[in-house]
């Protein structure tokens, strides 16, 4: 049975590829999307691992809100994409500047 | 009694200005005729008020009255009256001045006939008489000064009259301007009177005078420097100034671009007289510091002489005059420095009256010539203005010390007093008093040939024009020609050498300096004194000035033209005037305007503009064009900081630091 420290581990590296997904990534927006899929699951690694180490079911119960909620927004997520899609004809984020100051 | 002379005075100070105001501010309502009416009879009634305090105090011995009408300002131990002193000085004084201003006031109706600005310049007269009078009856050094500025300013408005030509508003403002260096000393020297005499009034710091004597004042650090002498010269540096003593003089000749009625007010009676006049109202301070008196014995005698030499080379005939002025303003202060303050005075009215006239003769030449003031255009003009000829030749005589006429009578004690004189610099001067009593005759007498004699030169189409002038000029000329002949007989024994002289104990002399009581053991009486001129040095060197100027301008002409050849240098120092005037507008006025763009360069449009305001904006769009490639717009980015924001918060309050 692998400790709490280990699910911390390798919730910790999952949050850590995600953050790198969205920040190194300059092509696909979808990676994105999958990047911040992959930090909110590991946020609910370690919700789940507390919950069982610590024997309070609530934090598994939050998991299903937060998966819930991914779902959601994912969709929403891929339909504005589906929208910018038509509208620029790319989805390439370093074309993504019209923010720019 | 008292009361009554003092509100006299008042009046009489008070009636010029009215005239000024009433000029000035309802001229043209009233029309050219009523405007010099009005101006004219009020400056007239002042002149009979003055002439019965004269009465009173010089003839009748009226003492002397100080009073204050009105306190203007009290600021701790300084209280600033307004306040008039009456006595046997300042009573005589204000008759010249109102006599010579009540004069050119009427001349004035004359030679100012069709000008624009008609009105205005009775406004500017009457003011400049009313300052005049005002300085002259000041009774402490504020309403001095006030008098002092007064003249200054209108002095300002006047020589810069025809200020639609640029050569009078550039003469306007270089006297304007001269006299503020003098002004500075004058002010510095008054407050150094009232923070060691702690007042202002004349009568506290006469009294003061003795004890004061021996006092220094720290004036650099680790150096005392005698306190009288110190003020004595702020003083006196303020008198140069409006004296127009070397090398304060340079605003006196260009101050000829005022109308001609002007400068016969400048240079006889009011402005340069005032230096002179304070001078001699200061001599209880001036007789405790023979350092200033022998500065000013040199100052006095350097003017007196090189002066005169540059009028011999001048062509204009109201520039010629001008230098004689400033020649005749040397002698007085020659006079001043040897102690003989009444002979100061004396020479004061004495010139008052031969000035006045000499320029108001000039005048009247230069009316009937249609404004031409060239002598080489002139000559001849004896037959055809015989009243003016006849002024000229008397204010020329006068001016030239020959006797009996006024001028030879005060020149020639000024010219004994200093030969008396065992102050330092008292032989410099003598020999420079001496010399421009030769010179004084070659420059007047060549300015008289010139105009009045010699081969016509005025152009041909002039010529059946040349008419003497209207009455009301040639009335003026006639009354100042009279004083100019008599006033020396009469004055001689009662200002210099009677028991109790004519300005009484108004002047103070040290028992030492006092050369008129050694020259009065030689006077015996006017008239044998103009006998025996033939006996002095004087008179034969003004003869041989006389002599010399007609050989060179009258008989032989093309002597001063070989002359000129010959001595090329000589003059062309004389036509540079000593390069007075180059050397203050090269190194002085282009200096400053150097200095000036140097300072706009530097400190303002490099500093200011550029570091300070330019910069702090170049810095603040600098900045925000570095911020702005921070908003680069990619979502990452935004990312990224976010990410480095939350990190940071995080070890912040994890680490606690």
């Amino acid at each position: 049975m692998p400790s709490l420290t280990d699910f911390l581990i390798v919730a910790a590296l999952l949050f850590g590829l995600g953050i790198g997904g969205i920040i190194l990534n300059r092509k696909n927006m979808i990676t994105i999307l999958m990047s911040i899929e992959l930090i909110l699951l590991s946020v609910n690694t370690n919700f789940v691992a507390f919950s069982y180490f610590l024997g309070n079911y609530v934090g598994q119960v939050f998991v299903f809100f937060v998966l819930t909620v991914a779902a959601a927004e994912a969709a929403i997520g891929l339909a504005i994409l589906v929208v910018f899609y038509r509208k620029r004809g790319t989805i390439e984020v370093q074309d993504f500047d019209t923010l720019k100051g | 009694m008292n009361n009554f002379l003092l509100w006299t005075a008042l009046v009489t100070v008070l009636l010029p200005l009215a005239g000024s105001i009433i000029a000035g501010l309802f001229g043209k309502l009233l029309g050219r005729t009523m405007t010099h009416r009005i101006a004219v009879t009020l400056v007239g009634m002042s002149f009979l008020l003055s002439c019965y305090l004269f009465k009173q105090f010089v003839i009748d011995g009226y003492p002397a009255i100080s009073d204050n009408f009105y306190t203007w300002a009290t600021a701790g131990i300084a209280h600033f009256e307004v306040g008039f002193l009456l006595d046997r000085l300042s009573a005589t004084m204000i008759m010249v001045v109102l006599f010579i201003a009540f004069m050119v006031h009427i001349y004035s109706i004359g030679y100012m006939a069709d000008d624009p600005g008609y009105q205005h310049f009775f406004s500017y007269v009457s003011l400049f008489t009313f300052s005049m009078l005002v300085l002259v009856l000041a009774n402490n050094f504020l309403v001095l000064f006030f008098g002092w500025e007064g003249v200054g300013l209108v002095s300002y408005l006047l020589i810069g009259f025809w200020y639609k030509r640029e050569s009078a508003s550039f003469a306007g403002l270089k006297a304007f301007i001269v006299n503020r260096i003098g002004d500075m000393g004058f002010i510095l020297a008054i407050a150094a009177i009232l923070m060691y005499f702690g007042s202002l009034a004349y009568t506290d710091v006469f009294g003061q005078a003795s004890a004061l004597a021996d006092q220094t004042m720290p004036l650099l650090p680790n150096y005392q420097a005698p306190l009288m002498t110190v003020i004595c010269l702020l003083l006196f540096i303020g008198a140069m100034g409006k004296s127009a003593q070397v090398p304060l003089h340079v605003w006196l000749p260009e101050s000829m671009e005022g109308p001609t009625p002007i400068s016969a007010l400048i240079h006889a009676a009011t402005m340069v007289t005032a230096g002179i006049y304070m001078v001699a109202r200061m001599s209880p301070l001036f007789e405790f510091s023979p350092a200033v008196l022998s500065f000013i014995l040199v100052i006095g005698g350097t003017g007196a002489l090189f002066m005169g030499l540059v009028a011999v080379v001048q062509y204009d005939i109201k520039r010629v005059i001008a230098y004689s002025t400033l020649s005749q303003l040397g002698y007085m202060a020659v006079a001043l420095g040897a102690s003989a303050y009444d002979a100061a005075i004396f020479h004061l009215i004495t010139h008052a009256f031969f000035k006045a006239l000499l320029f108001l003769a000039a005048g009247s030449v230069i009316i009937a010539l249609h404004h031409e003031q060239d002598m080489r255009k002139m000559g001849g003009l004896a037959a055809y203005l015989p009243v003016t000829y006849l002024t000229f030749v008397i204010g020329t005589l006068a001016l030239c010390a020959i006797p009996p006429f006024s001028g030879f009578y005060s020149k020639d004690i000024i010219i004994e007093a200093v030969k008396l004189s065992t102050l330092p610099g008292a032989r410099y001067a003598y020999f420079c008093v001496l010399i421009g009593a030769f010179v004084t005759p070659l420059y007047m007498f060549r300015a008289l040939f010139m105009t009045f004699h010699t081969n016509e030169r005025v152009a041909l189409e002039w010529r059946d024009h040349i008419k003497e002038s209207p009455m009301v000029v040639l009335m003026p000329l006639v009354a100042l020609a009279i004083p100019s002949v008599i006033i020396g007989q009469v004055l001689v024994e009662p200002m210099l050498f009677a028991q109790s002289k004519l300005l009484g104990n108004t002047i103070f002399v040290l028992p030492e300096h006092n050369v008129l009581t050694q020259l009065s053991v030689d006077y015996h009486g006017a008239k044998l004194m103009a006998l025996e001129a033939g006996k002095t040095l004087t008179f034969w060197l003004a003869i041989a000035g006389i002599l010399t100027a007609w050989l060179f301008t009258a008989v032989f002409p093309q002597w001063s033209t070989a002359f000129k050849k010959r001595f090329a240098w000589i003059y062309r120092i004389l036509v540079a005037k000593y390069g007075f005037d180059d050397f203050n507008q090269i190194v002085l006025v282009h200096g400053t305007q150097e200095t000036g763009h140097l300072f706009y360069d530097v400190s303002d449009v490099k500093l200011i503009d550029g570091v300070g305001v330019n910069g702090s904006g170049r810095l603040i769009s600098w900045f925000a064009g570095t911020a702005r490639r921070l908003q680069s717009g990619y979502v990452y980015h935004y990312a990224l900081s976010m990410i480095l924001g939350v990190v940071v918060f995080l070890a912040w309050y994890v680490g606690g630091f």
